[in-house]
């Protein structure tokens, strides 16, 4: 089927350039995320994705209909959303009994299924509930995890290693100062993570460096730890693998010294010392006479060693 | 008197000093890990105050979240900035956290037939007009496309050429030239399509789309297609090392439904005579072959811990010692649970051993 779809050619200049932007690149795209409703997904669930919708315009589709899918048993259906919106990014809310108020939020690696984690929500406080004024649509969080627990788990680092995926933005080389506007904290406590979003307000300090106010603005979530499917680690591997080009290039010749001095080698060829060319002291030059008592000198030593 | 007001004056110098830092600093027990590109920082240090706070830990949070913003401030602001159209923007430096891929790596096509033949000869394309003056038309036309500067098959006179039939439509055999030459380019096109989407392609069955497959899954994956066949698979050749595979016979040997009355009559007979017997009836060689198997799986085991702890040569020996040992070790184990046929244990074991293929057996030469 996929060999089908690529045999179609283009007709038209923008409907090539539509496939090329899907094509995979060196340097890729931003991540898009879809946002999807399951089968029986509650006001709680409804409200979360659309919250989260709202934190990640415009990068992200909010699919207003409900599916009838469990992510956890059939991934083709995610899949196939997944090709038709060129989104790699994915969270599936959906309520039943067993699970209330549930969250799966996972990545894809070539259209399929890399990681998939399965979160419960147990308090959460929406963006509307919060009266106060909201940061323009658009700007790049700040993301702070805090608590050990992060790096004790496997599947901890992975949740760590998604939420930054999810969250991060567009990558940037350069930003405003005064427009870092917002922050994402992550606490791990207990079994449960705690999701604050908070609006920076920088305040007056001597120096240079502002001292920060923060004020309660976003969606805040508690979330518990529920089921995961990890990638394998050789698929991980494969997925995190960073093409020759882009790695970065090692400067050969240049070391560094622990008191911050810079040491440069240079290579040059085989040099006759005996042909330099040094100042001449004119001074210095030896007489006829005292060369000559020189020689016999040396010619003296000569007999002795021998 | 005037060292007197110095000192002091350096004094509150000093003290404002530390108060205005006092605003931004913050003091962690474990320092935070930056990574600037992303905005992002990690704080490693255990949410001791947070623990004790009970149910609703909005306030320590809070606290919390501001101290390590403060942090990943300060860090923001330390970057070298410049500049931009009355905004004051930082340059950040690279993302250091490694994040998966979406889509695999783009894997370089391979020439086409025409690439090929002009990077043999040295061809080189030349840089050409778009427009080409059309002397018919008396105006500027493409120079291929729609309405193009020389159609051939728009012609309203064409002369017969001398060897050519008199009957022959000329307009017909310009158009389907035209259309000849069209599908050639398009199966040329199409070929030079798949040459480069043979390698991109998986085959089919029994491959999985990313590449990532176990080794039985590969290998059952082979065998599929060695049997997918018209002679199913009669006249496959092997390559020069590889094995026969494993039970590619048939599953189940019945007898025939009529033949041998007598044998069958045997059968029943014998099957009555066990299903009567009080005493327990015990397949020795089949017993024998459970216990070594269970034995040899232990050991291996045993081996892959103690290569695990890198403890090799001495394992290995330590383990030669451990085998010559064993038989005689199972022959005494089995005194007492086979009772009265223990006599036959030791011929039927040896026996078993020197017919059958058992690994042990290769391991020892």
């Amino acid at each position: 089927m996929d060999a089908l779809d690529r045999v179609v050619k283009p007709k038209t200049k923008r409907a090539k350039r539509f496939l090329e932007k899907r094509e995979p690149k060196l340097n890729e795209n931003i991540k898009n995320a879809m946002l999807i409703k399951g089968g029986n997904a509650n006001a709680t669930v409804t409200q979360v994705l659309k919250d989260v919708y709202a934190l990640k315009k415009p990068y992200s589709v909010l699919y207003k209909k409900k599916n009838i899918t469990r992510p956890f048993e059939d991934q083709t259906s995610l899949e196939f959303f997944s090709k038709k919106s060129d989104c790699s990014l994915f969270m599936f809310g959906s309520h039943n009994k067993k699970r209330p108020n549930n969250l799966v939020i996972g990545r894809m690696y070539d259209y399929h299924v890399l990681d998939m984690i399965e979160l419960g929500i147990e308090n959460f406080v929406s963006l509307k509930d919060i009266k106060n004024s909201k940061c323009p649509e658009g700007t790049k969080p700040m993301l702070i995890f805090a608590g050990d627990d992060f790096d004790v788990t496997e599947d901890y680092r992975r949740l760590k290693s998604l939420l930054i995926d999810f969250f991060r933005g567009p990558t940037v080389s350069n930003i405003r100062l005064a427009g870092l506007e917002y922050v994402l904290h992550f606490t791990a406590l207990n079994g449960k993570i705690y999701f604050r979003s908070y609006k920076l307000l920088l305040k007056k300090s001597g120096c240079r460096t502002p001292r920060i106010e923060l004020e309660e603005m976003g969606p805040s979530l508690d979330l518990v730890l529920r089921r995961t499917h990890l990638a394998s680690d050789d698929l991980y591997k494969l997925s995190m693998k960073m093409p020759k080009a882009l790695k970065p290039k090692k400067k050969k010749n240049i070391s560094h010294d622990t008191f911050g001095t810079t040491y440069g080698r240079i290579h040059m060829q085989k040099q006759d010392l005996s042909k330099l060319q040094t100042r001449k002291m004119k001074g210095l030059k030896k007489r006829p006479a005292e060369r000559i008592t020189e020689d016999q000198e040396k010619k003296s030593k000569r007999i002795k060693k021998n | 008197m005037e060292g007197q007001s110095v000192e002091e004056l350096l004094a509150k110098a000093e003290q404002g000093e530390a108060e205005k830092l006092q605003r931004i600093t913050v003091l962690k027990e474990l320092e935070l890990e930056f990574d600037l590109g992303n905005l992002l920082a990690s704080d490693r240090n255990p949410p001791t105050g947070l623990r004790c706070a009970g149910p609703t830990p909005e306030a320590e949070l809070r606290a919390l979240a501001r101290d390590n913003t403060q942090l990943l401030i300060n860090q923001l602001w330390q970057l070298p900035t410049e500049r931009v159209e009355e905004a004051i923007v930082a340059r950040l430096p690279e993302p250091t956290t490694r994040l998966p891929r979406e889509k695999p790596l783009p894997r370089p096509r391979p020439l086409t037939r025409w690439q090929q033949f002009a990077r043999l000869k040295g061809i080189r394309s030349k840089k050409k007009t778009n427009l080409v003056w059309d002397e018919v038309s008396g105006q500027w036309r493409r120079r291929w496309g729609y309405q193009r500067a020389r159609d051939d098959t728009k012609e309203w006179l064409i002369e017969v050429p001398g060897n050519a039939d008199p009957l022959e439509d000329q307009f017909a055999k310009r158009i389907q030239a035209k259309k000849e030459r069209v599908a050639k380019n398009e199966l040329n096109r199409l070929r030079n399509l798949a040459r480069a989407h043979k390698m991109q392609l998986p085959s089919g069955a029994g491959l999985h789309p990313t590449g990532h497959q176990s080794k039985e899954e590969l290998g059952r994956a082979m065998q599929v297609a060695k049997v997918s066949t018209a002679s199913v698979g009669r006249f496959q050749e092997r390559l020069p090392k590889e094995k026969a595979p494993r039970g590619s016979g048939k599953k189940r040997k019945f007898q025939p439904l009529f033949g041998d009355f007598a044998a069958e009559k045997k059968n029943q007979l014998e099957l009555l005579r066990i299903m009567n017997s009080k005493k327990p009836q015990l397949d020795v060689t089949r017993a024998t072959n459970k216990q070594m198997r269970e034995e040899d799986q232990e050991e291996a085991a045993k081996r892959r811990k103690m290569s695990q702890k890198g403890k090799r040569k001495g394992g290995r020996q330590g383990l030669g010692g451990k085998r010559k040992g064993g038989p005689p070790s199972q022959g005494g184990k089995r005194k007492g649970g086979l009772g009265g046929k223990m006599n036959t244990g030791p011929p039927g074991f040896g026996g078993k051993r020197k017919g059958g293929q058992r690994p042990g057996g290769k391991r020892r030469k």
